[in-house]
């Protein structure tokens, strides 16, 4: 009976901590900060990055949130990069983050 | 771009390039209205960069328009100051500069700053960089001036402009013959699309091609005219390469704030669900392609053949796309309502000899200056849009007054509207002088007289706006 209580344990996703960086003026939409180092709280379904972004809209974002995500995903013009390689080789949105991964947003937009 | 010239000037490079640059930062934030502690803090981080490139390095601020001479506005076909000599003497004076960099075991780190190049002298010690901040009044000025604009659009239109004057003028001070922007791939497909927006269609080859020939003396060049936005991040990011980023003044604006904005949120967005947008953006509108390059070189070729070839806008420096003479096109009709817009009281209160001045808007000058002061200044704000293309014309629509630009923009307006009329002043004196050579001063006085009065009131004014 332990045994398996605690296999249903191992189900849910593990608080994990990943280091959050905003570049190329993003930064000015989370109060000039650039490097988060962010703790994201254990939840039932393995952390992806559509969930990073609702949790960076919730807790991180101090204002105009239009400028940074639009619908469920980033505002185009706003690059990813996962640990230095582009978001569109892991899968975008579904890409599921592990432990100290770096997820880097670079903004490339000229009204920031 | 100032990381890849650090690059393709080190000594380990293959086809190492050949040429001397400097690097010009442009302090804007007056634009933007920044205070100074912020703009100084954002100036020492730039500095640092600077000071770690090797290479000369220029910091000016925005005010600074408001010391240009009116000649920057003037094509030039000569070579700037400073780059005379032979293509040996430029070689060897480069490669003593590299084995001095050398030994002195410089490492690059670049900036996000425009560059230039110049291709003679070896200028270390050439770096300008102001220790205070610019003078109140400037900055006063600057930021009238742009409150005074009433749209993003035009503010953006306003700003690059003066930008380039600027520019312009530090490139041809310095001797520099070429200045090289970092506009990439995706920021010029969005310029393109902005300037069929704007009205500018007919420059779309001197705006987004790889050379801008029309200024004479200085070329702009845009080496990273290849390369998306997404490309450069990447480079950036992979190879450390530091950057300051600062507030513009479209920061935090909304997507329809302005022109430029909505047509950067569209191509994006169209990039981001059809790949391959903006190459085909960029390379549509220049016709069917068989190489987007030669394509668009083929679209620039009909400046070249010098400054002289037909009236200049007074802003952008580009051939004016207007006929004024041609009343029967809707563009004909705008110019003409132009001239005719100051209201007829002005008229009234300065009396007849003052009524076809603002009417003509050219010819009649020497009697404005006879006049009231709202019928100059009626006047003169005719006599500053004829001047302009299109898109600039379009652009100061959204500026209300323009006594606040800067004095060189004015005394060059003034000085161009006033040539033709000081040549018909001629013209008329010698005719007075053929139809009545026996009536003595009497009949020969008014239009001589109107003649001294003009050029009397000219060196007032030029002498007014000089000092």
């Amino acid at each position: 009976m332990g045994i398996s209580c605690e296999l249903g344990f191992l189900n849910m996703a593990a608080p994990l901590s990943v280091e959050v960086e905003f570049g190329g003026g993003a930064e000015l939409l989370f109060d000039g900060v650039k490097k988060h180092q962010v703790t994201l709280p254990g939840q039932e379904e393995p952390w992806v990055i559509r969930d990073l972004l609702v949790w960076i809209k919730k807790n991180l974002l101090k204002e105009r949130p239009e400028l940074f995500i639009q619908g469920d995903s980033v505002r185009p013009g706003i690059l990813v990069l996962i640990n230095d390689a582009d978001w569109e080789l892991l899968g975008e949105l579904d890409y599921q983050l592990q432990d100290q991964d770096s997820i880097l947003f670079i903004s490339t937009l000229h009204g920031g | 771009m100032v990381w890849q010239v650090l690059e393709g000037l080190s000594r380990d490079s293959a086809k190492r390039l050949r040429f001397v640059p400097g690097v010009v930062y442009v302090d804007e934030g007056a634009a933007c209205g920044r205070s100074w502690e912020d703009r100084a803090k954002t100036l020492t981080d730039v500095r640092q960069i600077l000071q770690t490139l090797g290479f000369p390095w220029h910091i000016v601020s925005l005010e600074e328009v408001f010391a240009l001479p009116p000649s920057v506005l003037r094509c030039s076909a000569q070579d700037p100051v400073g780059t005379v000599g032979t293509y040996k003497v430029a070689v060897d004076s480069f490669l003593q500069q590299q084995r001095t960099l050398a030994a002195e075991g410089l490492r690059g780190s670049p900036s996000s700053a425009q560059g230039e190049e110049q291709p003679s002298q070896p200028c270390t010690q050439d770096s300008e960089d102001p220790v205070g901040p610019p003078p109140a009044a400037q900055t006063e000025a600057l930021s009238q001036l742009f409150n005074s604009v009433k749209t993003l659009t035009a503010k953006e239109e306003l700003l690059q402009t003066l930008r380039t004057h600027l520019i312009l003028h530090v490139a041809r001070t310095h001797g520099y013959s070429k200045v090289m922007t970092g506009d990439s791939c995706t920021r010029l497909a969005i310029k393109l699309m902005t300037s069929l927006a704007l009205g500018r269609g007919a420059f779309l080859a001197w705006d987004t091609g790889f050379s801008d020939e029309r200024h004479g003396d200085v070329v702009v060049v845009r080496p990273m005219r290849e390369h998306t936005l997404k490309e450069v991040a990447f480079y950036n990011r992979l190879f450390a390469v530091p950057s300051v980023c600062t507030p513009a003044v479209d920061t935090k604006a909304s997507e329809k704030a302005s022109i430029h904005r909505l047509m950067e949120g569209f191509l994006l967005r169209l990039q981001a669900q059809f790949p391959s947008t903006v190459s085909t953006v960029y390379r549509l509108p220049l016709g069917p392609v068989s190489h987007p390059l030669r394509t668009s070189e083929k679209l620039v070729k009909a400046p070249r053949d010098g400054c002289a070839a037909g009236p200049r806008c007074l802003l952008c420096m580009c051939s004016l796309d207007v006929d004024s003479a041609d009343s029967a096109t809707a563009f004909g009709a705008q110019t003409q309502d132009f001239s005719q817009t100051p209201p007829p009281t002005p008229r009234a209160e300065a009396g007849a000899p003052a009524g076809p001045c603002c009417a003509a808007g050219l010819g009649g000058a020497p009697n404005c200056w006879q006049g009231t002061r709202p019928c100059g200044r009626e006047g003169s704000r005719a006599h500053v849009i004829e001047q302009l293309c299109y898109a600039c014309r379009v652009t100061m629509k959204d500026v209300p007054c323009l006594d606040p630009l800067p004095p060189y923009i004015l005394a060059e307006a003034q000085l161009r509207s006033q040539r033709p009329s000081a040549e018909i002043q001629e013209c008329l004196v010698e005719n007075s002088d053929d139809e009545a050579p026996a009536s003595g001063s009497g009949a020969r006085g008014p239009p001589e007289q109107e003649g001294k009065e003009a050029r009397a009131a000219c060196d007032r004014i030029n002498k007014n706006f000089f000092n």
